[in-house]
């Protein structure tokens, strides 16, 4: 027998042929469950698949994060729920399923609905995602009414709550201002309180206090996670923070070349990582237990989408890479009851021990 | 090249002394014009191979100190010393020519975007310090020592006649620290010289960083907000807040041994990756934002967010003082 099948009855006794979801199927509690998804863009290149199928469920109320570098495809994932990619972007396959519904069969119209009111978003930069021209006030109200049925003098007071909710203070004074008036924690605070306004049952951060402050950042967080305890909504955390990941999310996704290498809880991938590129990733930030030695870097370059390779995305930068990384994509493969690695590194020692 | 460590000739010991720096913009607010004190007074010592850390949020005045203290921005006031050179005293009324100081001491940037000119090839970027302080007698020599800076900066000789926009980031500020390291500096003043950068490559340049200070005996000025990476960098960090200097400790008493409360909630802010730490350490979550400092404070700037301020604080800004170790701390109550 070939090694390759060898490895491959290995790989059905142990986990079966289907890939798997860390839980097993959309369970009641699921809200949100994305499958299979693939993204692309065409480009004057040629096309680039940058989300390269994934998965996940996402409970009510539960925080998952999703960590991984620039091109990693983390941000096109939650642009496809949103259904906010660019003009050349498109869902290639896959399915989102909100509450048991695919929203990938939605009209245009509805889906307009369900942004805003059922998903919401927060962006990286609150300066660009905020209108220059409009007061905060007015484009809180926008929100409101564009999403209820409220007249313009109860949209209003809404607005006065959200703000008061999110920290604010003097809200009456912060409706007549214009965003370049507001500090970036402050304007930060407002698209919180515009996403959050309608109540949302998911709300998605893309990296919202990359571009704060650490004490601002201490305290954007803090809100989210109060926030949550009020609101009961579910967070999807997309970040390449590895330090923001560790202290918010009940779940976490590391993403690399569009693909999920390793998903588990925050002890498993902190403490047990079980792909090399988030073994990578640990070794080479600056922690307290590697303070006084020599970081250890990931070597090579991120990948480049427009030509993936057709093993495993993160082999050509693997120390470890074998043979069969190049050859063969390996499918999530389990580690333990909470954490999947997608490494044919785990199979290999299955298979010698 | 000659890889020899860089001497220094100044009796004190120390490389570079900056005392009592102030930095004032001029704004107009309507009609009038006032003064923006970006930094205000502002004194720490660098020693030769040294790396100095220098933390803050937005607008502390980070970035203005390093670029002050290369005269890129004429300073408003205090005293610059390098290598035993007065360069600027505005007490003595002295101001000296930069050039010749340009060549020890040089500058990396934050956004290796921007601070790469398009329209020239890598060996023209990395040579033109080299013109420009003639270091070279002929084209061979030139090339020679264009090739073996890129070497040292970990760059492939077939990259020399490509253009800045071919690179990744990562390898863009590589020829960013070629440029500042062609003229041999003894100091490089590194204004988030890794901000930019993803967490992998930026492993791969502070590791550079490091290997050239141990072969070349360079002294940084390491400016970042990231206190992970300036702690895993620096010897010794100084903390600044709208314009002034809060702590100044080494590197690993700072950070066990923070005095300052303004130190305290900046590190207890930043996020560990380390689940179980995160647990268990709790947020000293910073009320309100950072003053403008058009409108500072009197007194100390940060007693607006204090939870330990009195009235003294509002009176007087306390002076930096040695709570032993060389562990210096602004603080009235602490």
């Amino acid at each position: 027998m070939s090694d390759l099948e060898s490895l491959k009855n290995i790989k059905k006794q142990s986990v079966g042929d289907e890939p798997v979801v860390l839980d097993s199927g959309v369970g009641e509690n699921t809200i949100l469950s994305v499958q299979d998804l693939h993204t692309s863009f065409r480009t004057d290149n040629g096309e680039v698949s940058a989300v390269n199928g994934i998965s996940f469920n996402l409970d009510r109320g539960k925080t998952l994060g999703i960590v991984g570098e620039s091109g990693s495809g983390k941000s096109v994932t939650a642009y496809s729920i949103m259904q906010i990619l660019a003009e050349n972007g498109y869902v290639k396959s896959g399915k989102i399923l909100y509450n048991g519904e695919n929203i990938l069969d939605w009209p245009e119209k509805k889906i307009r609905k369900f942004r805003g009111e059922k998903v919401s978003i927060i962006f990286q930069d609150p300066m660009t995602s905020l209108n220059p021209v409009f007061s905060v006030g007015y484009q809180l109200v926008e929100a409101v009414r564009l999403h209820t049925n409220k007249t313009k003098q109860e949209a209003k007071e809404r607005a006065v709550e959200m703000l008061k909710l999110v920290g604010v203070n003097d809200p009456m004074l912060r409706m007549r201002k214009y965003p370049h008036e507001l500090s970036g924690g402050m304007r930060q605070r407002v698209m919180i309180a515009m996403a959050l306004c309608c109540e949302p049952d998911i709300l998605i951060a893309d990296e919202p206090t990359t571009a704060l402050d650490v004490t601002i950042q201490a305290q954007i967080l803090e809100l989210m996670q109060d926030l949550q305890k009020k609101m009961g909504m579910s967070i999807i955390m997309v970040t390449h923070d590895l330090g923001v990941i560790a202290s918010m999310c009940d779940e976490i996704i590391v993403m690399y070349g569009g693909r999920v290498c390793e998903r588990g809880t925050a002890d498993a991938i902190f403490y047990r990582p079980a792909h090399e590129y988030t073994k990578g990733l640990l070794r080479s930030i600056p922690r307290a237990e590697n303070m006084n030695e020599k970081l250890v870097p990931i070597g090579g370059t991120p990948i480049n989408l427009l030509n993936m390779p057709k093993g495993c995305a993160f082999c050509p930068r693997c120390e470890n890479a074998m043979k069969i990384c190049l050859e063969k994509l390996p499918d999530e493969y389990r580690v333990d009851d909470d954490h999947l690695a997608a490494c044919w590194l785990n199979v290999a020692d299955l298979m010698t021990g | 090249m000659e890889n020899e460590k860089v001497k220094t000739k100044a009796q004190s010991g120390n490389l570079l002394e900056v005392e009592h720096l102030k930095e004032y913009y001029p704004v107009s607010v309507g009609m009038k014009k006032v003064p923006l004190k970006a930094v205000e007074d502002v004194s720490f010592t660098i020693k030769p191979g040294e790396t100095l850390g220098l933390v803050g949020e937005s607008g502390c005045g980070k970035t203005t100190v390093g670029r002050t203290i290369l005269q890129l921005y004429k300073p408003t006031a205090g005293r610059i010393v390098f290598d035993g050179d007065v360069l600027f005293d505005s007490e003595k009324k002295i101001k000296v020519d930069m050039l010749p100081y340009r060549k020890r001491m040089q500058m990396v940037f934050q956004d290796p975007y921007s601070s790469l000119d398009p329209r020239m090839t890598v060996e023209d970027i990395i040579g033109e310090p080299l013109d420009v302080h003639k270091l070279y007698a002929n084209k061979k020599e030139r090339r020679e020592k264009i090739l073996s800076l890129m070497e040292l900066v970990g760059l492939n000789a077939e990259h020399a006649m490509r253009y800045a926009h071919e690179f990744s980031g990562g390898q863009r500020q590589r020829i960013g620290i070629a440029r500042a390291l062609a003229v041999r500096p003894q100091f490089i003043v590194c204004d988030e010289a890794v901000s930019a950068l993803d967490v992998s490559i930026q492993a791969q340049v502070i590791n550079m960083f490091e290997e050239i200070q141990e072969k070349l005996g360079v002294a940084y000025l390491f400016i970042a907000h990231d206190l992970l990476v300036v702690h895993h960098i620096s010897d010794r960090i100084a903390v600044m807040y709208l314009g002034r200097m809060m702590e100044t400790a080494d590197a690993d008493e700072l950070n066990e041994n923070p005095i300052h409360p303004y130190t305290l909630s900046l590190l207890s802010a930043v996020p560990i990756p380390d689940p179980e730490t995160a647990r268990r350490s709790k947020r000293i979550v910073l009320e309100g934002d950072v003053p403008s400092p058009l409108k500072m404070p009197a007194g100390c700037p940060f007693r607006t967010r204090c939870k330990y301020a009195t009235e003294q604080c509002a009176k007087e800004m306390p002076e930096l003082k040695d709570r032993g170790n060389g562990h210096l701390v602004a603080c009235w109550n602490k």
